[in-house]
Protein backbone atom coordinates (compact mmCIF):
# COMPACT_ATOMS: atom_id res chain seq x y z
CA UNK A 1 0.00 0.00 0.00
CA UNK A 2 1.15 3.79 -0.75
CA UNK A 3 1.39 5.62 2.38
CA UNK A 4 -1.35 8.25 3.39
CA UNK A 5 -3.20 9.97 6.09
CA UNK A 6 -5.15 8.31 8.62
CA UNK A 7 -7.41 10.97 10.47
CA UNK A 8 -9.75 9.66 13.49
CA UNK A 9 -12.36 12.66 13.45
CA UNK A 10 -14.99 11.74 16.36
CA UNK A 11 -17.99 13.20 15.21
CA UNK A 12 -19.49 14.10 11.35
CA UNK A 13 -18.79 17.52 11.48
CA UNK A 14 -15.27 16.95 11.89
CA UNK A 15 -15.44 13.94 9.31
CA UNK A 16 -17.01 16.73 6.69
CA UNK A 17 -14.22 18.77 7.75
CA UNK A 18 -11.53 16.25 6.95
CA UNK A 19 -13.59 15.22 3.66
CA UNK A 20 -13.08 19.19 2.56
CA UNK A 21 -9.73 19.29 3.42
CA UNK A 22 -8.40 16.34 1.22
CA UNK A 23 -10.57 16.71 -1.14
CA UNK A 24 -11.49 13.83 -4.04
CA UNK A 25 -8.62 12.37 -2.66
CA UNK A 26 -9.88 11.27 0.86
CA UNK A 27 -11.66 7.65 0.96
CA UNK A 28 -13.78 6.95 3.94
CA UNK A 29 -12.71 3.98 5.49
CA UNK A 30 -15.08 2.22 8.59
CA UNK A 31 -14.94 -1.75 8.63
CA UNK A 32 -12.02 -1.50 6.01
CA UNK A 33 -12.90 -5.31 4.43
CA UNK A 34 -13.60 -3.97 1.02
CA UNK A 35 -11.38 -0.96 1.04
CA UNK A 36 -8.07 -2.83 2.33
CA UNK A 37 -8.11 -5.18 -0.13
CA UNK A 38 -8.70 -2.74 -2.61
CA UNK A 39 -5.56 -0.67 -1.39
CA UNK A 40 -3.56 -3.60 -1.39
CA UNK A 41 -4.26 -3.81 -4.83
CA UNK A 42 -3.35 -0.64 -5.78
CA UNK A 43 -6.95 0.02 -7.20
CA UNK A 44 -7.71 2.70 -4.79
CA UNK A 45 -5.17 5.20 -3.99
CA UNK A 46 -6.04 7.86 -1.55
CA UNK A 47 -3.88 10.23 0.61
CA UNK A 48 -6.13 10.48 3.23
CA UNK A 49 -7.70 7.67 4.86
CA UNK A 50 -10.79 9.52 6.98
CA UNK A 51 -12.06 6.49 9.77
CA UNK A 52 -15.06 6.37 10.72
CA UNK A 53 -14.11 4.18 13.71
CA UNK A 54 -14.24 7.10 16.16
CA UNK A 55 -17.75 8.57 15.38
CA UNK A 56 -20.21 7.67 17.79
CA UNK A 57 -24.28 7.40 17.89
CA UNK A 58 -24.17 5.66 14.34
CA UNK A 59 -24.58 2.04 14.90
CA UNK A 60 -27.80 1.67 16.64
CA UNK A 61 -30.43 -0.71 15.37
CA UNK A 62 -34.19 0.90 16.66
CA UNK A 63 -37.50 1.01 15.64
CA UNK A 64 -38.67 4.08 13.77
CA UNK A 65 -41.82 5.16 12.23
CA UNK A 66 -43.10 1.91 12.68
CA UNK A 67 -39.81 0.57 10.39
CA UNK A 68 -36.57 -0.47 11.06
CA UNK A 69 -33.41 2.27 11.28
CA UNK A 70 -29.93 0.70 10.82
CA UNK A 71 -27.15 2.94 11.76
CA UNK A 72 -24.72 3.32 8.73
CA UNK A 73 -21.86 2.22 10.64
CA UNK A 74 -24.10 -1.18 12.27
CA UNK A 75 -21.85 -4.31 11.55
CA UNK A 76 -23.24 -7.13 9.59
CA UNK A 77 -22.59 -8.93 12.73
CA UNK A 78 -25.05 -6.47 14.65
CA UNK A 79 -27.66 -6.59 11.88
CA UNK A 80 -27.42 -10.31 12.14
CA UNK A 81 -27.83 -10.72 16.03
CA UNK A 82 -30.25 -8.00 16.42
CA UNK A 83 -32.88 -9.44 18.31
CA UNK A 84 -35.80 -6.81 16.58
CA UNK A 85 -34.08 -7.65 12.88
CA UNK A 86 -34.52 -11.33 14.07
CA UNK A 87 -38.34 -10.55 15.28
CA UNK A 88 -39.46 -8.64 12.84
CA UNK A 89 -37.36 -8.89 9.24
CA UNK A 90 -36.25 -12.55 9.80
CA UNK A 91 -35.19 -12.36 6.01
CA UNK A 92 -32.76 -9.71 6.42
CA UNK A 93 -31.29 -11.24 10.09
CA UNK A 94 -30.36 -14.15 7.34
CA UNK A 95 -29.64 -12.32 4.30
CA UNK A 96 -26.55 -10.53 6.64
CA UNK A 97 -25.94 -13.84 7.87
CA UNK A 98 -25.33 -15.06 3.99
CA UNK A 99 -22.23 -12.66 4.08
CA UNK A 100 -18.58 -13.67 4.23
CA UNK A 101 -17.81 -15.23 7.87
CA UNK A 102 -18.08 -14.27 10.75
CA UNK A 103 -14.36 -12.24 11.39
CA UNK A 104 -15.66 -10.02 8.10
CA UNK A 105 -19.19 -9.48 9.17
CA UNK A 106 -17.87 -8.74 12.77
CA UNK A 107 -15.72 -5.56 10.77
CA UNK A 108 -17.99 -4.89 7.83
CA UNK A 109 -20.56 -2.00 7.98
CA UNK A 110 -24.12 -1.77 6.51
CA UNK A 111 -23.48 1.74 5.24
CA UNK A 112 -19.92 0.61 4.02
CA UNK A 113 -20.88 -2.16 2.45
CA UNK A 114 -23.33 -0.32 0.50
CA UNK A 115 -21.49 2.43 -0.44
CA UNK A 116 -18.87 -0.26 -2.22
CA UNK A 117 -21.17 -1.20 -4.59
CA UNK A 118 -20.46 -4.69 -5.38
CA UNK A 119 -23.34 -6.39 -7.41
CA UNK A 120 -22.12 -9.25 -5.70
CA UNK A 121 -22.88 -8.82 -2.30
CA UNK A 122 -26.07 -10.08 -0.34
CA UNK A 123 -27.40 -7.21 1.43
CA UNK A 124 -28.58 -4.89 -1.61
CA UNK A 125 -30.98 -7.51 -3.29
CA UNK A 126 -32.71 -7.86 0.17
CA UNK A 127 -33.07 -4.33 0.95
CA UNK A 128 -34.35 -3.25 -2.79
CA UNK A 129 -36.71 -5.72 -2.08
CA UNK A 130 -37.93 -4.65 0.72
CA UNK A 131 -38.41 -0.59 -0.49
CA UNK A 132 -35.24 0.47 2.06
CA UNK A 133 -34.22 4.06 1.86
CA UNK A 134 -30.68 5.19 2.47
CA UNK A 135 -30.10 8.45 4.11
CA UNK A 136 -26.92 10.05 2.73
CA UNK A 137 -25.38 13.31 4.84
CA UNK A 138 -22.80 15.79 4.12
CA UNK A 139 -21.91 19.28 5.05
CA UNK A 140 -24.57 20.44 3.01
CA UNK A 141 -27.27 18.43 4.86
CA UNK A 142 -28.71 15.03 4.35
CA UNK A 143 -31.01 13.55 1.53
CA UNK A 144 -33.01 10.21 1.40
CA UNK A 145 -32.30 7.74 -1.96
CA UNK A 146 -34.45 4.81 -1.98
CA UNK A 147 -32.03 1.93 -2.75
CA UNK A 148 -33.56 0.91 -5.89
CA UNK A 149 -32.09 3.87 -7.42
CA UNK A 150 -28.90 4.37 -5.92
CA UNK A 151 -26.43 1.74 -7.77
CA UNK A 152 -25.03 4.02 -11.04
CA UNK A 153 -22.32 1.12 -12.23
CA UNK A 154 -20.30 -1.56 -11.28
CA UNK A 155 -18.78 -0.63 -7.95
CA UNK A 156 -20.83 3.20 -8.65
CA UNK A 157 -23.20 4.49 -6.64
CA UNK A 158 -25.24 8.28 -7.08
CA UNK A 159 -22.94 8.94 -3.96
CA UNK A 160 -21.16 11.94 -3.95
CA UNK A 161 -17.58 12.01 -2.82
CA UNK A 162 -18.30 14.21 0.39
CA UNK A 163 -21.34 11.84 1.31
CA UNK A 164 -21.75 9.52 4.40
CA UNK A 165 -24.44 6.91 4.77
CA UNK A 166 -25.52 7.72 8.11
CA UNK A 167 -28.80 5.48 7.68
CA UNK A 168 -30.67 2.73 6.39
CA UNK A 169 -34.43 2.94 6.85
CA UNK A 170 -36.27 -0.29 6.31
CA UNK A 171 -40.07 0.02 6.36
CA UNK A 172 -42.72 -2.13 7.43
CA UNK A 173 -44.14 -4.95 6.24
CA UNK A 174 -47.71 -4.89 4.49
CA UNK A 175 -50.17 -7.16 6.11
CA UNK A 176 -50.21 -10.37 5.29
CA UNK A 177 -46.69 -10.05 3.37
CA UNK A 178 -43.97 -12.83 3.33
CA UNK A 179 -40.15 -11.99 2.47
CA UNK A 180 -37.58 -14.55 1.47
CA UNK A 181 -33.23 -14.14 -0.07
CA UNK A 182 -32.22 -17.37 -1.63
CA UNK A 183 -28.25 -17.20 -2.77
CA UNK A 184 -27.16 -20.37 -5.67
CA UNK A 185 -23.58 -21.32 -4.19
CA UNK A 186 -21.99 -23.36 -6.39
CA UNK A 187 -18.75 -23.55 -4.30
CA UNK A 188 -18.32 -22.57 -0.63
CA UNK A 189 -20.85 -21.18 1.56
CA UNK A 190 -18.71 -18.13 2.34
CA UNK A 191 -18.55 -17.38 -1.31
CA UNK A 192 -20.57 -14.43 -3.51
CA UNK A 193 -23.57 -15.67 -5.34
CA UNK A 194 -23.72 -16.87 -8.73
CA UNK A 195 -27.36 -15.72 -8.61
CA UNK A 196 -28.81 -14.28 -5.47
CA UNK A 197 -32.74 -13.55 -5.78
CA UNK A 198 -34.84 -11.51 -2.21
CA UNK A 199 -38.43 -11.38 -3.30
CA UNK A 200 -40.82 -9.61 -0.95
CA UNK A 201 -44.86 -10.54 -1.64
CA UNK A 202 -47.60 -9.38 -0.11
CA UNK A 203 -51.27 -11.19 -0.56
CA UNK A 204 -54.61 -9.63 -0.52
CA UNK A 205 -57.48 -10.32 1.83
CA UNK A 206 -58.78 -13.63 0.78
CA UNK A 207 -55.13 -15.16 0.69
CA UNK A 208 -54.82 -16.18 -2.41
CA UNK A 209 -53.92 -13.06 -4.66
CA UNK A 210 -50.67 -11.45 -4.79
CA UNK A 211 -51.69 -7.36 -4.39
CA UNK A 212 -47.91 -6.56 -4.57
CA UNK A 213 -45.08 -8.27 -5.08
CA UNK A 214 -41.07 -6.62 -5.32
CA UNK A 215 -38.25 -8.96 -6.65
CA UNK A 216 -34.62 -8.15 -6.75
CA UNK A 217 -31.53 -10.23 -7.92
CA UNK A 218 -27.81 -10.03 -7.43
CA UNK A 219 -24.91 -10.85 -9.63
CA UNK A 220 -26.90 -10.75 -12.75
CA UNK A 221 -24.98 -7.65 -13.88
CA UNK A 222 -22.89 -4.59 -12.94
CA UNK A 223 -25.08 -3.79 -10.28
CA UNK A 224 -28.35 -5.00 -8.48
CA UNK A 225 -31.43 -5.88 -10.94
CA UNK A 226 -34.82 -4.97 -9.37
CA UNK A 227 -37.27 -7.34 -11.94
CA UNK A 228 -39.84 -5.27 -12.31
CA UNK A 229 -41.20 -7.15 -15.87
CA UNK A 230 -41.25 -10.28 -13.66
CA UNK A 231 -43.34 -8.19 -10.35
CA UNK A 232 -46.21 -7.09 -13.55
CA UNK A 233 -46.37 -10.56 -14.13
CA UNK A 234 -47.20 -11.59 -10.89
CA UNK A 235 -49.06 -8.48 -9.79
CA UNK A 236 -52.90 -9.21 -9.12
CA UNK A 237 -52.75 -12.63 -9.89
CA UNK A 238 -53.74 -15.89 -7.87
CA UNK A 239 -50.87 -17.60 -6.26
CA UNK A 240 -50.13 -20.17 -8.42
CA UNK A 241 -46.89 -22.05 -10.34
CA UNK A 242 -47.86 -21.01 -13.43
CA UNK A 243 -47.67 -17.22 -12.66
CA UNK A 244 -44.03 -18.05 -10.83
CA UNK A 245 -42.91 -19.84 -14.13
CA UNK A 246 -44.08 -16.74 -15.98
CA UNK A 247 -42.68 -14.28 -13.98
CA UNK A 248 -39.12 -16.75 -13.77
CA UNK A 249 -39.22 -16.06 -17.94
CA UNK A 250 -39.13 -12.59 -17.42
CA UNK A 251 -36.86 -12.46 -14.89
CA UNK A 252 -34.59 -14.00 -16.95
CA UNK A 253 -34.76 -11.19 -19.89
CA UNK A 254 -33.60 -8.61 -16.76
CA UNK A 255 -30.63 -9.70 -16.48
CA UNK A 256 -27.47 -8.82 -18.29
CA UNK A 257 -24.84 -10.48 -16.25
CA UNK A 258 -20.95 -10.57 -16.56
CA UNK A 259 -19.10 -14.14 -17.01
CA UNK A 260 -16.52 -14.81 -14.26
CA UNK A 261 -15.44 -18.45 -12.22
CA UNK A 262 -18.75 -18.44 -10.20
CA UNK A 263 -21.03 -18.45 -13.88
CA UNK A 264 -20.64 -17.70 -17.44
CA UNK A 265 -23.22 -14.71 -18.63
CA UNK A 266 -25.01 -17.65 -20.79
CA UNK A 267 -25.95 -20.14 -17.45
CA UNK A 268 -26.83 -17.30 -15.41
CA UNK A 269 -30.25 -16.48 -16.78
CA UNK A 270 -31.56 -19.59 -16.74
CA UNK A 271 -30.58 -19.75 -12.77
CA UNK A 272 -32.37 -16.26 -12.24
CA UNK A 273 -35.26 -17.83 -14.39
CA UNK A 274 -35.64 -20.09 -11.29
CA UNK A 275 -35.33 -18.03 -8.42
CA UNK A 276 -38.60 -16.52 -8.49
CA UNK A 277 -39.94 -20.51 -8.02
CA UNK A 278 -38.05 -21.12 -5.53
CA UNK A 279 -39.23 -18.30 -3.57
CA UNK A 280 -43.11 -19.08 -4.00
CA UNK A 281 -42.22 -22.31 -1.60
CA UNK A 282 -40.00 -20.47 0.34
CA UNK A 283 -42.55 -17.81 1.16
CA UNK A 284 -45.04 -19.71 2.01
CA UNK A 285 -43.08 -21.69 4.58
CA UNK B 1 3.54 8.84 7.65
CA UNK B 2 3.29 7.60 11.08
CA UNK B 3 0.49 7.59 13.40
CA UNK B 4 0.76 7.36 17.38
CA UNK B 5 -1.41 4.36 18.67
CA UNK B 6 -1.82 3.04 22.36
CA UNK B 7 -2.93 -1.01 22.50
CA UNK B 8 -3.13 -4.35 24.13
CA UNK B 9 -1.92 -7.05 22.75
CA UNK B 10 -2.16 -10.27 25.22
CA UNK B 11 -2.59 -7.74 28.28
CA UNK B 12 0.23 -6.35 27.50
CA UNK B 13 0.22 -2.44 26.99
CA UNK B 14 2.07 -1.24 23.40
CA UNK B 15 2.53 2.02 22.99
CA UNK B 16 3.67 2.81 19.21
CA UNK B 17 4.49 5.09 16.45
CA UNK B 18 3.00 2.62 13.31
CA UNK B 19 3.23 3.55 9.33
CA UNK B 20 0.06 4.05 8.57
CA UNK B 21 -0.15 1.61 5.88
CA UNK B 22 1.30 -1.29 8.39
CA UNK B 23 -0.73 -4.21 8.41
CA UNK B 24 -1.67 -5.76 11.59
CA UNK B 25 -0.58 -8.60 10.65
CA UNK B 26 2.83 -7.64 9.65
CA UNK B 27 2.84 -5.44 12.66
CA UNK B 28 1.86 -8.22 15.12
CA UNK B 29 4.39 -10.57 13.12
CA UNK B 30 7.56 -8.64 12.62
CA UNK B 31 7.28 -5.58 15.02
CA UNK B 32 6.23 -7.41 17.98
CA UNK B 33 7.47 -10.95 17.01
CA UNK B 34 4.34 -12.64 17.38
CA UNK B 35 4.86 -14.65 14.70
CA UNK B 36 2.11 -17.24 15.65
CA UNK B 37 -0.55 -15.67 13.55
CA UNK B 38 -0.27 -16.73 10.50
CA UNK B 39 -0.85 -15.07 6.64
CA UNK B 40 -2.50 -17.43 4.06
CA UNK B 41 -4.66 -15.94 1.40
CA UNK B 42 -4.17 -11.35 2.33
CA UNK B 43 -7.98 -11.64 1.11
CA UNK B 44 -9.79 -12.17 4.18
CA UNK B 45 -11.36 -15.48 2.97
CA UNK B 46 -8.87 -18.18 5.04
CA UNK B 47 -8.82 -17.25 8.71
CA UNK B 48 -5.53 -18.38 9.17
CA UNK B 49 -4.72 -14.70 10.66
CA UNK B 50 -7.51 -14.70 12.77
CA UNK B 51 -7.13 -12.19 16.39
CA UNK B 52 -9.72 -10.74 18.50
CA UNK B 53 -10.34 -7.69 19.11
CA UNK B 54 -12.02 -6.95 22.49
CA UNK B 55 -13.11 -10.52 22.34
CA UNK B 56 -14.39 -10.76 18.61
CA UNK B 57 -12.72 -12.67 16.17
CA UNK B 58 -11.30 -10.43 12.88
CA UNK B 59 -9.17 -10.58 10.04
CA UNK B 60 -5.89 -9.36 10.96
CA UNK B 61 -4.46 -8.95 7.01
CA UNK B 62 -7.23 -6.22 6.22
CA UNK B 63 -6.77 -4.66 9.19
CA UNK B 64 -4.55 -1.63 9.42
CA UNK B 65 -2.80 -1.46 12.85
CA UNK B 66 -3.45 1.83 13.16
CA UNK B 67 -7.11 1.09 13.47
CA UNK B 68 -6.57 -1.12 16.59
CA UNK B 69 -5.58 1.92 18.84
CA UNK B 70 -7.55 2.14 22.16
CA UNK B 71 -8.38 -1.61 21.35
CA UNK B 72 -7.42 -5.22 22.85
CA UNK B 73 -6.05 -7.90 20.78
CA UNK B 74 -5.93 -11.32 22.15
CA UNK B 75 -3.43 -13.74 19.71
CA UNK B 76 -2.43 -17.16 19.52
CA UNK B 77 0.18 -16.17 21.84
CA UNK B 78 -1.91 -15.18 24.51
CA UNK B 79 -4.80 -18.10 24.94
CA UNK B 80 -2.58 -19.96 27.66
CA UNK B 81 -2.19 -18.78 30.74
CA UNK B 82 0.77 -19.04 33.57
CA UNK B 83 2.01 -21.05 31.22
CA UNK B 84 -0.70 -24.10 30.80
CA UNK B 85 -2.60 -24.15 27.29
CA UNK B 86 -6.72 -23.22 27.35
CA UNK B 87 -9.14 -25.94 27.04
CA UNK B 88 -9.21 -25.95 23.16
CA UNK B 89 -5.48 -26.19 23.00
CA UNK B 90 -5.34 -29.29 25.27
CA UNK B 91 -8.45 -30.60 22.92
CA UNK B 92 -6.83 -30.09 19.80
CA UNK B 93 -3.25 -32.06 21.14
CA UNK B 94 -5.54 -34.80 23.04
CA UNK B 95 -7.70 -35.26 19.37
CA UNK B 96 -5.59 -34.85 16.77
CA UNK B 97 -7.11 -31.09 15.66
CA UNK B 98 -4.15 -30.40 13.21
CA UNK B 99 -1.56 -31.38 10.54
CA UNK B 100 0.67 -29.62 9.22
CA UNK B 101 -0.37 -26.58 11.57
CA UNK B 102 -0.53 -23.28 9.19
CA UNK B 103 -4.20 -22.91 9.80
CA UNK B 104 -4.29 -23.93 13.56
CA UNK B 105 -3.34 -20.19 15.09
CA UNK B 106 -6.27 -19.77 13.53
CA UNK B 107 -8.46 -22.42 13.86
CA UNK B 108 -7.32 -22.38 17.57
CA UNK B 109 -8.57 -18.42 18.17
CA UNK B 110 -11.98 -19.35 16.27
CA UNK B 111 -12.97 -22.12 18.57
CA UNK B 112 -11.97 -20.23 21.81
CA UNK B 113 -14.10 -17.29 20.33
CA UNK B 114 -16.91 -19.96 19.65
CA UNK B 115 -16.59 -21.42 23.10
CA UNK B 116 -16.90 -18.36 25.02
CA UNK B 117 -19.97 -17.49 23.31
CA UNK B 118 -21.44 -21.62 23.39
CA UNK B 119 -19.50 -23.46 25.97
CA UNK B 120 -20.50 -26.92 24.22
CA UNK B 121 -21.39 -26.43 20.60
CA UNK B 122 -23.15 -29.41 18.26
CA UNK B 123 -21.46 -30.01 15.02
CA UNK B 124 -24.01 -27.89 13.29
CA UNK B 125 -23.31 -24.49 15.25
CA UNK B 126 -19.19 -25.67 14.93
CA UNK B 127 -19.60 -25.65 11.12
CA UNK B 128 -21.54 -22.85 10.94
CA UNK B 129 -18.91 -20.82 13.12
CA UNK B 130 -15.59 -22.26 11.96
CA UNK B 131 -16.72 -22.10 8.05
CA UNK B 132 -14.40 -19.24 7.48
CA UNK B 133 -11.20 -21.21 8.83
CA UNK B 134 -9.91 -22.98 6.12
CA UNK B 135 -7.58 -26.11 6.14
CA UNK B 136 -5.25 -27.51 3.03
CA UNK B 137 -4.78 -30.55 4.56
CA UNK B 138 -8.33 -30.87 4.77
CA UNK B 139 -8.11 -32.24 8.81
CA UNK B 140 -11.90 -31.27 9.01
CA UNK B 141 -13.24 -34.00 11.40
CA UNK B 142 -10.23 -33.98 13.48
CA UNK B 143 -11.19 -30.05 14.28
CA UNK B 144 -14.80 -30.47 14.64
CA UNK B 145 -14.09 -33.30 17.58
CA UNK B 146 -11.32 -31.22 19.11
CA UNK B 147 -13.75 -28.45 19.40
CA UNK B 148 -16.65 -30.64 20.16
CA UNK B 149 -14.86 -32.09 23.07
CA UNK B 150 -12.66 -29.08 24.21
CA UNK B 151 -15.53 -28.96 26.84
CA UNK B 152 -13.67 -31.81 28.62
CA UNK B 153 -11.03 -29.92 29.13
CA UNK B 154 -12.64 -26.48 30.75
CA UNK B 155 -12.58 -25.91 34.68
Amino acid sequence: MIPFEYRTPKNLKEVNATLQEFGSDAKLIAGGTALVIMMKQRLVRPSCLVSLRSVRGLNAIELKNGGISIGGLATHREVEGSSLIRRRLPMLAETYHHVATLRIRNMATVGGGLAHADPNQDPPPSLIALSATIKATSVNGSRMIPLDEFFKDYYESVLAQDEIITEVMVPKLAPNTGAAYIKFLPRTADDYATVSAAAVLTLDKTKKTIADVRIALGSVGVTPIRATAAEAVLRGQPLKADGFAEAGEKAKEAVDPVSDFRGSAAYRPSRAGKSPGGHSSAIES
Amino acid sequence: MNKKIKFRVNGKKVEAEVPTNRLLIDYLRYDLGLTGTKEGCSVGVCGACTVLMDGDMITSCLTLAVMVDGHDITTVEGLAKNGELNPVQKSFIQYGGFQCGICTPGQVVAATALLKENPKPNEEEIKDWMMGNLCRCTGYYKIIESIEKAHQFAK
